[in-house]
């Protein structure tokens, strides 16, 4: 690996319920740099994902264990407040979830609950994180509409600049662009390479051709293992498992 | 006899039990979803379900029988001397009681489907922005489910509003305007089903009870248009 690790993962097991979902997964995700999780559906690439931020802590019957190290901060056995963690973690789901609130405040929520509520304050931010995902020219003069009368391109763009709001330093997306149509997929995608320089980025794709464009470093999982990772340059040009090479030929998705 | 008649007493009685209703039963219904969709095991979900659906089977007689039994001495002994007051304990209070633990079933069905039709992504979304559970819940999701509630509120009303046998034999049936909770009431439900075909030698009776129905019918047909109008309005904003 090049370059300093963000996120480290050890030997990291999930169960839900007697399901074994995710089996001794081990990895490092580099700082400043776009990692892409690819597989086929149900390997367990949303599933590790949303253990990086704890979501997996809702479900009563999930069983976690291992670690996993963010900036040498073990967040599975932390002190730490785990809001503090997740505000750390911008989250991008498939679909566009907007909150049931208007556009202004879509953004300025995670704002506010931080206890940013100068007026001036909100509006210069919120402009700025809707001028940062293209949105502002679409949607500045009708702020005070709800969000969910927007498109769901511009949706996902509103979520995105949601997820920034809080000032994260990583952005997790789910499969962000499975839901959208061709020009807002590009634009998140180009989005993403911008985003790069200030935030670690982690998508989960089952796109090969999306994660060829703009993976740094690529994992691939099967039925909840990591088959193989590394550069994206080697991973896509010279993968060494079988497994590897008969999926990046298209043989099974 | 002079073949006149006021329905003024009756309105008011039907308003005051249905408000007492509605009133006790609301909170404890939105806490009781909220409990058990977002904090408690699933298990206790799956538990309350069956129970939640035979509270709601069980015949509306029965929860009058009860109620004459258990809620009616219990106003009656110790609700009223808390007020100083001595009443029989048939009143608009116990209507109202009994009333509350007959919609509650309904409405707490309903508010169970409305939060876990919540898509959890949103949770989580919202989660991730640094927000606390009971943030979640208070910012997010009542909004997102104030619609659903919003209807079940209107059904259980429309329910207890027109809800006859277990409020007739609770509520005393005195035909004088309440002014106070401790006072006997008597609903426009009870007066129709005490009344039709009891009565009807007298004249015109039979066309005054016939326009009570319609006003309990117009009654029940305007609060559905109204929480009607609210969902539209809070649709239109979110």
């Amino acid at each position: 690996m090049t370059g300093k690790a963000k996120i480290n993962i050890e030997h990291l097991d999930l169960y839900i319920g007697k399901q074994h979902i995710l089996k001794d997964v081990s990895t490092q995700i580099p700082e400043k740099k776009i990692t892409v999780i690819l597989g086929p559906s149900g390997c367990g690439k949303t599933t590790l994902l949303k253990s990086l931020n704890r979501l997996t802590d809702l479900y009563s019957n999930v069983k976690v264990s291992g670690k996993i190290f963010i900036e040498g901060e073990d967040i599975l056995h932390t002190n730490m407040d785990i809001t503090e963690i997740r505000k750390r973690m911008g989250l991008l789901s498939q679909r566009p979830y907007p909150l049931p609130m208007n556009i202004f405040n879509n953004v300025a929520y995670g704002l506010r609950i931080s206890g940013r509520t100068n007026k001036i304050v909100l509006r210069k931010r919120v402009q700025h994180y809707l001028e940062l995902v293209n949105l502002w020219d679409e949607v500045k003069d009708r702020l005070h509409d709800p969000a969910s009368s927007l498109s769901i391109g511009q949706q996902q763009r509103l979520c995105l600049a949601r997820g920034l709001s809080v000032d994260p330093d990583i952005i997790l997306a789910d499969e962000p662009t499975s839901a959208l149509d061709p020009i807002s997929s590009e634009v998140v995608e180009k989005k993403f390479i911008d985003l790069k320089s200030q935030y670690t980025v982690v998508v989960v794709t089952h796109s090969l051709q999306q994660a060829r464009r703009i993976a740094d470093y690529a994992i691939f999982m099967y039925l909840g293992e990591i088959i193989e990772q590394g550069p994206a340059s080697e991973f896509f040009s010279d993968p060494k498992e079988e497994l590897t090479k008969s999926y990046l030929k298209g043989l099974f998705n | 006899m002079s073949g006149q008649f006021g329905m003024y007493p009756f309105i008011i009685s039907s308003l005051w039990v249905t408000v007492i209703a509605l009133l006790l039963a609301g909170p404890v219904c939105l806490l009781s979803a909220i409990h058990l969709t977002q904090y408690a095991r699933p298990i206790v979900l799956r538990i309350m379900h069956p129970v939640i659906d035979i509270l709601a089977g069980i015949p509306s007689v029965i929860f009058g029988v009860w109620g004459v039994l258990a809620i009616v001495p219990f106003v009656g002994d110790h609700i009223g001397p808390l007020f100083g007051k001595s009443i029989t304990g048939y009143s608009i209070l116990s209507g109202g009681l009994v009333l509350a633990v007959m919609i509650i079933p309904f409405i707490l069905n309903i508010l169970i489907e409305v939060f876990r039709t919540i898509p959890e992504e949103l949770t989580e979304v919202t989660l991730s922005l640094g927000a606390t559970h009971w943030m979640v819940i208070k910012h997010v999701l009542l909004r997102k489910a104030f619609p659903g509630i919003i209807s079940a509120f209107s059904l259980g009303l429309s329910r207890a509003f027109g809800e006859t046998i277990a409020v007739l034999m609770v509520v005393g049936n005195v035909t004088r305007i309440p002014t106070g909770a401790l006072q006997p009431g008597y609903p426009l439900p009870a007066l129709i089903a005490n009344n039709y075909g009891e009565m009807l030698s007298i004249p015109r009776y039979d066309s005054a009870l016939m326009l009570a129905a319609l006003v309990l019918l117009v009654i029940v047909i305007l609060f559905n248009i109204i929480s009607r109008w609210l969902i539209f309005r809070v649709e239109r904003n979110t």
